[in-house]
């Protein structure tokens, strides 16, 4: 067992794990955020996606060790108290949520998206959105969704 | 028939209200099955066997394991039957002497750490006595093949020949003066078509908790089993068999679910099953969730098919007969597949007018996991063989796909080939001529007709016309016997819907709420959904066979109806606010407690169907499309890639637009995957590619603009005149596209999925290959192709 200590949605936190325990499995189990998911366990499917120092991430990847001392930010730090943060929002109004399992990781992917481009071509978009797969939507209206958020204020 | 629906304004159905569940999904608070932990609770694996079809020799366990930790499940601690019942008790529970298909179950662990049953898995060593076994459907059929599967002597469902689960046999029209019209004829064609499985692909994988009461005396109570999962009275049924309990000692409870498509109607009876004897044996609460290879590799998959066409055609493009020979691989044991094969063969004939027509539909056992439902459920397999057929009839007339299409779709009054007479008005020829033309159908023909000889990128446009039935098959939902209820609560004045349909993303919960606030004229944030608990909800069936919105909405409609009778001697009526709503149920409820109604299928007096023949209604109503693909095919690369994609259906009254496009889109984008990316490479009966790395189903990078349209005819069966909407967008892409492909490249593939390989492998092959026919129509040496006139 280590002791890993690592600030997650803004708040300082140290636990003890394994190593090579995978983030995904100490934001779950040892954290108790279950809002990043494991759909495929290799890296593929995106469902497990979180913030690492404002990096994109697929948690399933990464050691409990990599995590010493990043700052994380999961789905659960999205919205600020109850009230929805634009992406979210417009991820609700648009339709680009289904059966909702994707949504976390999906709507990170966009927030990382919004960082680096705040007015997204499509194919920025569509490229940007890549290594997040979702069987329900053909993914047409998260894309409106991800166009809709960045023409809001306060994003992302 | 139930009454009419009202006339007037909408003020939300036909609107786009938010989803329900939509706000916990977008914050990830949303509890899936996986993220729920219960005290106590242990963690579940599943040993399988590691070959297709053989006797189980040994089994011994690695001793470097400390076994006392762990709960072990053989088929001898099954209180009740070993079965897994769906249509038959084929489908053990456990196997016990003898294993059918790789990666079938036979022993359960459970263990308090979820981390060390990988190993404990790997520590159990089975040894077998292998038995020849058979893999596809030519090597089940062949008179010299093992026989792998045969059913029970009593067993009336199915044929009694060897590997067969089940066959149809459907005719229509003059099939009995078939030769003439065959030797009569201008044209016969002929064509083989083939497709092959497909993995659903939901993103949360099968998943479940189970627990186990005991009473005092320490006999078995009851259990309880919460997941994911489309149909939680499937699973009911199931622990009854399993654990020898009454129904209302089987309780089960849908969590929200991750996807589904059809992979988790039947499958929740296994995994649900095996968990609940693990909890039954350890006294612990007992999670399974398979991970994604164990998913993939374990669970059921979309049917192979093979469809065998002869078409006896007149010289202008007039269908005047056909037999039509259409197989399904069932894998190795019944479960859903004789429905499968129904709904293919219904679907066989397509949108067309068949004067005389025979259908013979088989189902074949092979020593592959079972098969089972996938969106369109045989439909999207047959429907790939017609409409790839009709291609070929065009191109052996001489007439355009469109002009062929044109002499022969059905119209109003015309009788299918089952003899239902369509009484919806849609007026195909119209949604063909709108489709084209919004689709630039005519313009891309003839624009890449121009630059496909100097460009080393083959363009192509192609179309598919096609139907596809609401509700289940024939006199499927007179059995149903579908119930819905609906509570006022007495002190909010809020209604609660009340029903075993489940929310899995198609919008479920979104829907049904807009129907009863409809009725009602309340708002649609007042009506809420119960989460289906089978000790709370009624059986309103399963949610399959694009059956929810028009059959259970039109439930749904009845109960508000009766709701607004109950409320309408305490001062409610249509065009007062919510609070006058709340006012009459508070005051029904000092009288009679909460607002408590009921309405139960019954089907409308008009339709008919027969079992034995095949003949008459098939289905309340069906929904028409015709979807347009443009394709891109490098002949430097041989990849194909589908450039533009239009989807135009008529589905009655589109209750939630924004849902409804998204059902369209996310069924298109499957469709595509299952024309051109999604292959499942079978080892001996092992899926070998059962990894996201290396099944590949579509990214967003990978995607057409998709344009989808709808006409809207109000269809009596549905609430406001809505039908089934569903699977309809699973049927049309493979043959669109395949159609275009053909018009890119001259090349008839005939096959799908069509990865760049198979395009190489055609391309550049001196003569025929499988998966294609000529590249040049005009010497088809494959089919027989006459011209007697």
């Amino acid at each position: 067992m280590t002791t890993i200590t690592f600030t997650v949605n803004n708040e300082s936190r140290t636990i003890e794990a394994p190593p090579m325990k995978r983030l995904l499995d100490v934001l779950r189990e040892d954290l108790h955020l279950t809002g990043a998911k494991e759909g495929c366990g290799e890296g593929e499917c995106g469902s497990c996606s979180v913030l690492m120092n404002g990096e994109l991430v697929n948690s399933c990847l990464v050691s409990a060790l990599q995590a010493e001392g990043a700052a994380i930010t999961t789905i659960e730090g999205i919205a600020v108290g109850q009230k929805l943060h634009p992406i979210q929002q417009c991820f609700l109004e648009k339709g680009g949520a289904q059966c909702g399992i994707c949504t976390p990781g999906m709507i990170l992917a966009t927030h990382h998206l919004l960082e680096k481009y705040p007015q997204p071509t499509l194919l920025q978009i569509q490229e940007g959105l890549a290594g997040n797969l979702c069987r329900c939507t053909g993914y047409t209206r998260i894309f409106d969704a991800v166009q809709a958020a960045a023409n809001q204020p306060g994003k992302p | 028939m139930s009454e009419p629906t009202q006339p007037g304004p909408l003020f939300t159905v036909g609107s786009s209200p938010l989803r329900k569940e939509g706000v916990a999904k977008v914050m990830g608070q949303a509890k899936y099955v996986d993220d729920i932990t219960l005290p106590d609770m242990w963690f579940g694996a599943t040993v399988r066997s590691t070959i297709a079809r053989g006797r189980i020799v040994s089994i011994t366990f690695d001793p470097a394991i400390p076994w006392h930790e762990f709960t072990i499940v053989t088929a001898a601690d099954i209180p009740g039957e070993n079965t897994i019942v769906h249509l038959t008790k084929d489908h053990l529970c456990l196997a016990e002497t003898h294993v059918n298909h790789p990666n079938e179950p036979i022993l359960l662990l459970a263990h308090p750490d979820r981390a060390v049953l990988p190993a404990a898995v790997a520590g159990v060593q089975i040894t077998y006595e292998e038995l020849p076994g058979v893999f596809t459907i030519e090597e089940s059929e062949a008179p010299d093949a093992p026989a792998i599967w045969e059913p029970a002597p009593e067993d009336a469902l199915h044929s009694q020949e060897k590997n067969v689960f089940k066959t149809y046999l459907m005719e229509s029209g003059e099939a009995a003066s078939l030769e003439t019209i065959f030797a009569n004829a201008a044209y016969i064609v002929e064509g083989e078509y083939r497709t092959g499985a497909q993995e659903q692909l939901y993103i949360e994988n099968n998943g479940v908790i189970a627990e186990a009461f005991r009473a005092e005396d320490g006999s078995l109570e009851s259990v309880k089993v919460q997941g994911a999962m489309q149909c939680p009275y499937y699973l009911v049924h199931a622990l009854e068999l399993v654990f020898k309990l009454p129904e209302e000692k089987c309780r089960v409870i849908q969590t929200e679910t991750g996807g589904a498509f059809g992979g988790k109607e039947d499958f929740p009876s296994v995994i649900g099953s095996h968990a609940a004897l693990l909890a039954l044996k350890s006294g612990h609460p007992v999670k399974i969730c398979y991970d994604r290879a164990e998913d993939m590799a374990g669970t059921t998959k979309r049917h192979p098919s093979r469809s065998r066409h002869r078409t006896a055609v007149s010289k202008d493009g007039k269908i005047l007969g056909g037999e039509i020979d259409f197989a399904l691989d069932g894998g190795a044991y019944v479960t859903l597949t004789p429905v499968v094969l129904s709904r293919g063969t219904i679907h066989a004939p397509g949108p067309y007018h068949w004067p005389a027509l025979r259908v013979r539909a088989k189902a074949m056992a092979t020593n592959l996991p079972p098969h089972g439902a996938f969106r369109g459920f045989g439909a999207p397999q047959s429907i790939f063989g017609t409409e790839r057929h009709m291609d070929k009839i065009a191109r052996v007339v001489g007439i355009t796909p469109e002009e062929m299409r044109r002499r022969n779709l059905l119209a109003v009054g015309d009788r299918t080939a089952t003899g239902q007479i369509i009484h919806d008005t849609v007026d195909m020829q119209q949604m063909l001529t709108r489709a084209l033309t919004e689709s630039g159908y005519h313009a891309k023909r003839e624009e890449f007709a121009r630059t496909n000889p100097t460009s080393t990128i083959k363009r192509g446009v192609g179309f598919a016309t096609f139907l596809h039935g609401a509700g289940f098959t024939g006199s499927g939902e007179r059995r149903l016997n579908s119930l819905v209820k609906m509570i006022v609560d007495a002190k909010t004045g809020n209604p609660h819907i009340l029903v075993s349909s489940t929310e899995f993303g198609q919008g479920t919960n979104t829907i049904l709420c807009q129907v009863a606030a409809e009725v009602l004229g309340i708002p649609y944030d007042e009506v809420f959904i119960t989460q289906p608990d089978t000790k709370i909800v009624p059986n309103s069936g399963p949610t399959v066979a694009s059956r929810t919105a028009m059959i259970v909405g039109k439930l749904v409609e009845q109960t508000a109806i009766k709701i607004l009778a109950a409320l309408q001697p305490y001062g409610y009526e249509i065009g007062n606010t919510f609070e006058q709503f709340k006012k009459a149920a508070i005051a029904y409820g000092i009288e009679h407690g909460d607002v408590n109604v009921e309405a139960r299928y019954q089907s409308p007096g008009d339709i008919f169907w027969d079992d034995e023949a095949y003949r008459g209604e098939a289905y309340p109503a069906y929904a028409w499309a015709v979807y347009v693909a443009e394709v891109a095919v490098d002949t430097s690369t041989y990849s194909a890639t589908c450039t533009d994609f239009y989807a135009l259906q008529e589905v009655g009254k589109v209750l939630h637009p924004v849902l409804a496009k998204g059902q369209i889109e996310g069924g298109v984008a499957q469709g595509i995957g299952y024309a051109l990316y999604e292959k499942c490479v079978w080892q001996r009966g092992h899926m070998a590619n059962n990894q996201m790395t290396n099944y590949i189903m579509p990214t967003s990078a990978d995607l057409p603009p998709l344009h989808v349209a709808f006409e809207e005819i109000p269809s009596i069966h549905g609430p406001f005149g809505a039908k089934g909407i569903g699977e309809l967008p699973m049927d049309g892409p493979a043959p669109a596209i395949l159609n275009a492909i053909e018009a890119a490249t001259g090349i008839a593939f005939t096959e799908v999925p069509l990865l760049p390989e198979d395009i190489f492998e055609r391309m550049t092959a001196n003569g025929n290959t499988g998966g294609s026919e000529d590249l040049n129509p005009s010497i088809d040496r494959d089919t027989r192709v006459e011209s007697v006139a």
